[in-house]
């Protein structure tokens, strides 16, 4: 699985469940929870979409409003572990 | 997370504060945290930390060296202190110092990466006026900001190392008599003035007495808490009531536990937890955003009661939560429930422990038309499954009257009126709001009698429990108000109830003139940004509607009802 279907995955998941908008346009660098557009509950949410989704369990140490808080942080986060 | 650790918690039997032994405690000071011993006072976790533990000697300690700090800074009996910590160790020993040098304390929100700093100050320089504010204890990091902004001192960290010679706990004692205000529990709201409830000495005894009885409170409790501590569950029940008790408190802070589950499991886990209060949305949390390889280590049958309390509470939720962690040993008889309010210092009721908490299927058209709870059954048209809150505890009547203020009968709907043991003495300096009428506190609450138990329905006010936090509309309204590109005075928020997350979710409906897609979409994450750094909350819904959309009342005012009918009917 490459970047991009990561990136597409995630943004699909985060606009129809978090943000409750699919038509939301949301921008790869655009910061999720800072911006308002989702709690740091759906942190967990998101935790637990990656593992059912990719199978990676990031580590709580790295579900943090500082590492989680835009498309291209989660992507990354993913491919690191996929690439192992 | 770390597997198979099991901590046991040192303690030995002390005369616990019952109805019985409630003369032998004059003051909060009179807490068993506070008698000395290495039994087990507080632990404290982190994720992916170690837990530190607080003995009952190193309790004592730091509360009097505390305590003597603040005498030497010029804190006199009965004057505000305000604590703006960071949930932790710090703000624990500052909380219990202030009382002890005969000071009021509240607790208060601290300032996060998400809010504006310029209207958190402001709001706190209010405060400190208002209220007349004698001193903030906060974090070193905070404290320089902080000090530029309020007319009273900010005191960082460094209040711990002022003195090093702690007052012996007699000296404090004579400071304080049990009719004397011993703390504020401040209501949330971010715009006007917020209400501070006093509670006495007295109160927060006769409630901790009576509530420990409801609960069938013991020597081998030991209480799991990662409630905020300027909200009355995680005050009372997660904080002042284990520590009175001398039952070990295992402490965890709100943000790592909002983020991360599963440490509320491995409290319960390590430590044998076996109370833990929560408002309905946690059992959603835990359910929902527990991730199966945090879950599967952990075990709950150490468990005697998770308490559903501060927000209405769902049988689906308690369904979701006992149906994913039966495997870990959650049972029926596990989930219970409180209703409870900052005003009554905190339980008004308690479902009996080692029972499930009782339904009462009743005709919901019934409810909503006639205001009457009328027994129905599963399956029949309009059944509704309402949660019993338990009958009221010790010391507390309860009353449901309707608009003129007369009693109504069993299964009638109206407004739930209490009168206990336990009630606030004022709101402070605040003599233009009258809590009483013919001495009965009327709670705002809607709800019903049946068989001797509470139920509620919902409140008589448009306001929104979100999370477990009371959120008034008229104040997200006002910040949506000042975002540019919305019509003032054109916007509306309201609360809408969601199955899945097991509370009531925010939503924003906002006239603006522009219909460009991109300015519209700026709009949207405007109003966004700006709830989020003025609030304590985040809009889950934000509609941008075109001019004359929103329904007025005929005095001109935007109706929240009917405008929120509109929107969910739009909406499908």
């Amino acid at each position: 699985m490459d970047d991009k279907t990561i990136r597409e995955k995630i943004r699909a998941f985060i606009t129809r469940e978090l943000i409750r908008d699919e038509e939301y346009d949301l921008a790869d660098d655009e910061g999720i929870i800072t911006g308002g557009l989702m709690d740091s509950f759906s942190l967990a949410e998101f935790g637990v979409f990656v593992e059912d989704e990719f199978d990676v369990y990031i580590p709580d140490s790295d579900l943090t409003v500082a590492k989680m808080d835009t498309l291209n942080q989660m992507a990354a986060r993913i491919m690191q572990d996929l690439d192992v | 997370m770390r597997k198979n650790i099991t901590h046991y918690v040192s303690r030995i039997t002390f005369p616990m504060l019952t109805p019985k032994t409630r003369p032998s405690f004059h003051t909060l000071l009179d807490a068993i945290a506070l008698t000395g011993g290495d039994e087990t006072a507080i632990v404290y976790l982190e994720t992916e930390r170690p837990s530190i533990t607080i003995t009952r000697q190193e309790f004592a300690e730091r509360v009097h060296t505390y305590a003597a700090a603040l005498q030497q800074l010029g804190i006199r009996p009965r004057d505000l202190v305000i604590i703006t910590h960071t949930q932790n160790l710090e703000s624990i020993y500052a909380f219990w110092g202030a009382m002890a040098a005969g000071a009021i304390p509240s607790m208060f929100p601290t300032l996060t990466e998400k809010l504006d700093p310029a209207i958190y100050m402001q709001n706190m320089a209010e405060l400190v006026s208002f209220s007349n504010v004698k001193a903030i204890l906060t974090t070193d990091d905070f404290a320089p900001q902080l000090a530029k902004q309020v007319t009273c001192p900010v005191i960082g960290n460094q209040l711990s190392v002022i003195s090093n010679q702690p007052i012996h706990n007699s000296q404090f004692t004579i400071h304080n008599s049990q009719f004397d205000i011993a703390f504020l529990q401040h209501s949330s709201g971010t715009t006007g003035l917020q209400k501070g409830v006093a509670l006495s000495h007295r109160a927060a005894l006769n409630q901790i007495a009576s509530y420990s009885e409801a609960i069938g409170l013991n020597e081998q409790d030991v209480i799991v808490s990662w409630l905020p501590l300027y909200h009355d569950m995680g005050l009372i029940a997660g904080f002042l009531l284990p520590l009175v008790q001398g039952v070990p408190l295992v402490l965890m802070s709100p943000f790592d536990w909002a983020k991360h589950p599963a440490l509320l499991f491995r409290a319960i886990h390590e430590f044998k937890g076996t109370l833990c209060w929560l408002p309905n949305f946690a059992y959603n949390h835990c359910a929902r955003r527990i991730r199966q390889r945090d879950a599967a280590q952990f075990s709950l049958k150490s468990m005697r009661l998770f308490i559903n309390c501060s927000e209405p509470v769902r049988h689906d939720s308690h369904q979701l939560f006992l149906n994913r962690f039966a495997a870990l040993g959650v049972t029926p008889e596990m989930l219970g429930v409180s209703y409870a309010m900052a005003e009554n210092t905190f339980a008004v009721t308690q479902t009996p422990p080692g029972q499930p908490a009782r339904l009462d299927v009743v005709d919901g058209a019934a409810l909503t038309g006639q205001q009457i709870a009328k027994p129905s059954a599963n399956g029949r048209p309009h059944a509704q499954a309402l949660v019993s809150c338990g009958p009221p505890i010790a010391d507390t009547a309860v009353r449901i009257l309707n608009k003129a203020g007369d009693i109504l009968p069993e299964r009638h709907v109206g407004e739930i009126a209490i009168q206990s043991d336990y009630m606030l003495t004022e709101y402070y300096k605040r003599d233009d709001l009258r809590p009483f009428r013919d001495n009965w506190f009327l709670t705002g609450d809607r709800g019903y009698m049946a068989d001797g138990e509470v139920y509620v329905i919902g409140r008589s006010k448009d306001l929104i429990i979100n999370a477990g936090k009371n959120v008034y509309p008229q104040d997200i309204e006002a910040i949506v108000n000042t975002v540019p590109g919305v019509h003032a005075g054109r916007a509306v928020v309201f609360g809408v109830p969601d199955e899945r997350e097991g509370t009531e979710l925010i939503a924003v409906v906002a006239e603006v003139e522009t219909d460009d897609p991109a300015q519209r979409k700026a709009i949207n994450k405007a109003i966004r940004q700006a709830i989020v750094r003025q609030s304590t909350v985040s809009a889950s819904y934000v509609t941008l509607v075109d001019a004359r959309w929103l329904i007025k009342t005929s005095s001109g005012k935007i109706a929240r009802a009917a405008n929120r009918e509109k929107w969910l009917a739009e909406k499908g």
